[in-house]
């Protein structure tokens, strides 16, 4: 038994180094090509090893440069735009999720089942869908290149409401009745007992809702025209110029890392969190 | 303080020809001060009523009036009442204190008020040391104390139990129930509390509400209710072994149940003749199991004697003297008293 759990440990080890390397490897090179000049990496076999450039290439992306084939804004003022449309769509979605779940569960009114299947059937609408319409209305509103426009469309969200509603239902009815007899209303209620109880679920939602307000692709693609609104991931794809030109790939590299960085240090920070709220039963 | 008054008390689900009606017109008349228990099995509707009371359920009909004051209309916050519940309903975020002091904060009763009120409480409950600890963090018995210092606080008219007891465990039960005693001793609030327990129902009551299928079978204080049940439904509820009920019963007329505890049963040498079936040994008495031979039934019959006195085996005959002056005659057809 003892042989076979060891044989057993060790395959099991060696397929988890190995599923390791494949995703890691890329993310490796474009470290090692970020710290190269363009020159460098289009060498035959490129270098394998970090190379001596390392400042100059990621002040160059931050700050911006003179001159190049794509685009050349400087990426900090991206960021800043990603991780300010990453916020608000986060706190957007928590926001009005978090308040329909609440209608939902706690409130009769007319059509409340036409509601809840209205809510339920966006979730088969997703942004691609409906991207002409939402175009239409954002652009007749004057809202492109404007964090509103980067941001508005994303915000409304099923899955989060869904999974409120989900965490609502297991409050205790006794806990709503206690309330009720302690004189909270229904927002009291909402404010002094749901939310903080649904603590760990918002950080669980506001993980996933951070990364996917961060890497919106092609809705910015369409909603932004001037530099200075490109999120970080739209400015990746400006850099390469199409056709010939000759791109700066240890800049378009040092760009994919800085763009890397926001969401996995949120997923870092807010790790106990995010399985606390997936798992957690604290009621 | 208050009294409580239920007028023809109604509760139906539903509208029309389809409604379901769970509670028959309950009529109660209770004093101010008084411990009142409502008993009954599960699904009898006892619980419903409490909660109309409470205001977590609409009254569909007749009148409930706290303190000379119809409170039907009357929103739970605004009845002046205070619930304990059985899974005891803390907010498990906040801390006891804050758990105790939510309802008063909300009233916007001054800061250093609200504190002394909790402490007072705390006091009373001995739960000093925990007010700035979370719920989670303590035993059941604590949180249930907690639940009630939460009442306690509101400094209400009435105060209303559901089955408080039932989630804690045999030593802890009759502790507590002393606890509840000893508080409303102190405290003197009308209390109107819901168990499906007869020991807690018999032990806490000064009066009680014996109710069956929605309907309020006897409301008495447990003497009355144990020496004079009202119905058949009564005597085989409350009691532990349950009062033998005889449909064929020797001296019996036909179309009526003769009742007798078993403890009212003695062995003797004449009287009814009984076959033993089991005999338990509960420490100070002893059980005895058998089949009535004589009348024209076989029916069952449990005689409760002292441990000491006789050791019957089974297939025994005995013979057992029914004491006159206990003896309960009920109408078989309605299950009333006669």
């Amino acid at each position: 038994m003892v042989e076979r759990s060891l044989t057993r440990g060790l395959l099991a080890h060696f397929i988890m180094v190995l599923g390791v390397a494949i995703v890691a490897f890329p993310l490796y090179l474009a470290f090692v090509a970020s710290t190269h000049t363009a020159q460098e990496i289009v060498q035959a076999p490129m270098p394998l090893l970090p190379g001596g450039h390392f400042w100059e290439t990621y002040s160059a992306a931050l700050f911006g440069r003179d001159q190049g084939a794509g685009s050349t804004a400087p990426v900090a003022r991206m960021m800043w735009v990603s991780f300010v449309s990453a916020m608000v769509i986060t706190f957007g979605k928590i926001a009005i999720s978090l308040m329909s779940a609440f209608a939902i569960v706690y409130f009769r009114f007319p059509f409340k089942g036409l509601c809840f299947w209205l809510i339920f059937v966006t979730l088969m609408l997703p942004v691609e869908v409906r991207i002409g319409p939402t175009y239409q209305v954002v652009s007749d509103l004057g809202m492109l290149n404007s964090y509103a426009g980067l941001t508005v469309p994303l915000i409304a969200s099923a899955t989060a409401t869904f999974l409120f509603r989900q965490f609502f239902l297991t409050v205790p009815d006794e806990l709503v009745e206690a309330a009720r007899i302690d004189g909270a209303g229904p927002l009291r209620f909402f404010k002094d007992v749901l939310v903080p109880l649904s603590r760990t679920s918002i950080a669980a939602l506001f993980v996933i809702q951070f990364i996917y307000g961060w890497n919106q692709y092609l809705w910015p693609l369409l909603a932004t025209t001037s530099e200075d609104m490109y999120p970080v991931v739209i400015g990746i794809k400006r850099m390469i110029a199409g056709g010939d030109g000759q791109n700066e790939w240890n800049i378009v590299m040092a760009t994919a890392i800085l763009a890397m960085l926001p969401p996995a240090f949120v997923v870092i920070l807010m790790q106990k969190w995010f399985v606390k709220g997936l798992v957690d039963t604290e009621k | 303080m208050a009294s409580l008054s239920l007028r023809n008390v109604i509760k139906r689900y539903g509208h029309g020809p389809k409604a379901n009606q769970v509670i028959h017109g309950v009529n109660a008349e209770i004093q101010d001060g008084e411990f009142i228990v409502i008993v009954g099995p599960s699904g009898c509707g006892k619980s419903t009523l409490l909660r109309m009371v409470a205001g977590l359920e609409e009254i569909s009909g007749g009148e409930i009036d706290i303190g000379g004051r119809v409170v039907n209309d009357l929103e739970p916050a605004q009845r002046d009442i205070a619930m304990v519940f059985q899974n005891y309903a803390l907010y498990p975020h906040m801390t006891n204190f804050e758990n105790m002091a939510y309802g008063l904060k909300i009233a916007k009763v001054p800061k250093d008020e609200i504190r002394a009120r909790v402490d007072k409480a705390a006091k009373i409950l001995e739960l000093g040391h925990l007010l700035e600890r979370k719920p989670r963090e303590l035993s059941g018995g604590q949180r249930q104390r907690v639940a009630m210092g939460r009442a306690i606080v509101r400094q209400p008219q009435v105060f209303l139990f559901d089955e408080p007891l039932s989630n804690l465990d045999a030593k802890l039960r009759a502790q507590t129930r002393l606890e509840i005693q000893k508080l409303h001793r102190e405290l003197g609030i009308t209390s109107l509390f819901v168990t499906h327990d007869q020991v807690e129902a018999m032990t806490l009551a000064q009066r009680m509400i014996v109710m069956n299928g929605g309907v309020m079978e006897q409301f008495g204080t447990p003497e009355e209710v144990y020496h004079t049940p009202a119905s058949t439904f009564v005597a085989s509820f409350i009691g532990s072994p349950p009062m033998n009920l005889l449909k064929n019963a020797p001296g019996g007329r036909q179309g009526t149940v003769l009742g007798i505890r078993p403890e009212h049963l003695d062995i003797a040498d004449t009287g009814w003749e009984l076959r033993v079936e089991t005999v338990e040994l509960l420490g100070a008495e002893r059980l005895v199991y058998g089949r009535l031979q004589s009348g024209n039934g076989d029916e069952g019959v449990i005689v409760r004697i002292e441990e000491g006195a006789h050791h019957p085996q089974p297939d025994q005959i005995l013979r057992v003297a029914p004491r006159e002056s206990r003896l309960h005659w009920f109408d078989a057809a309605s299950g009333k008293r006669l």
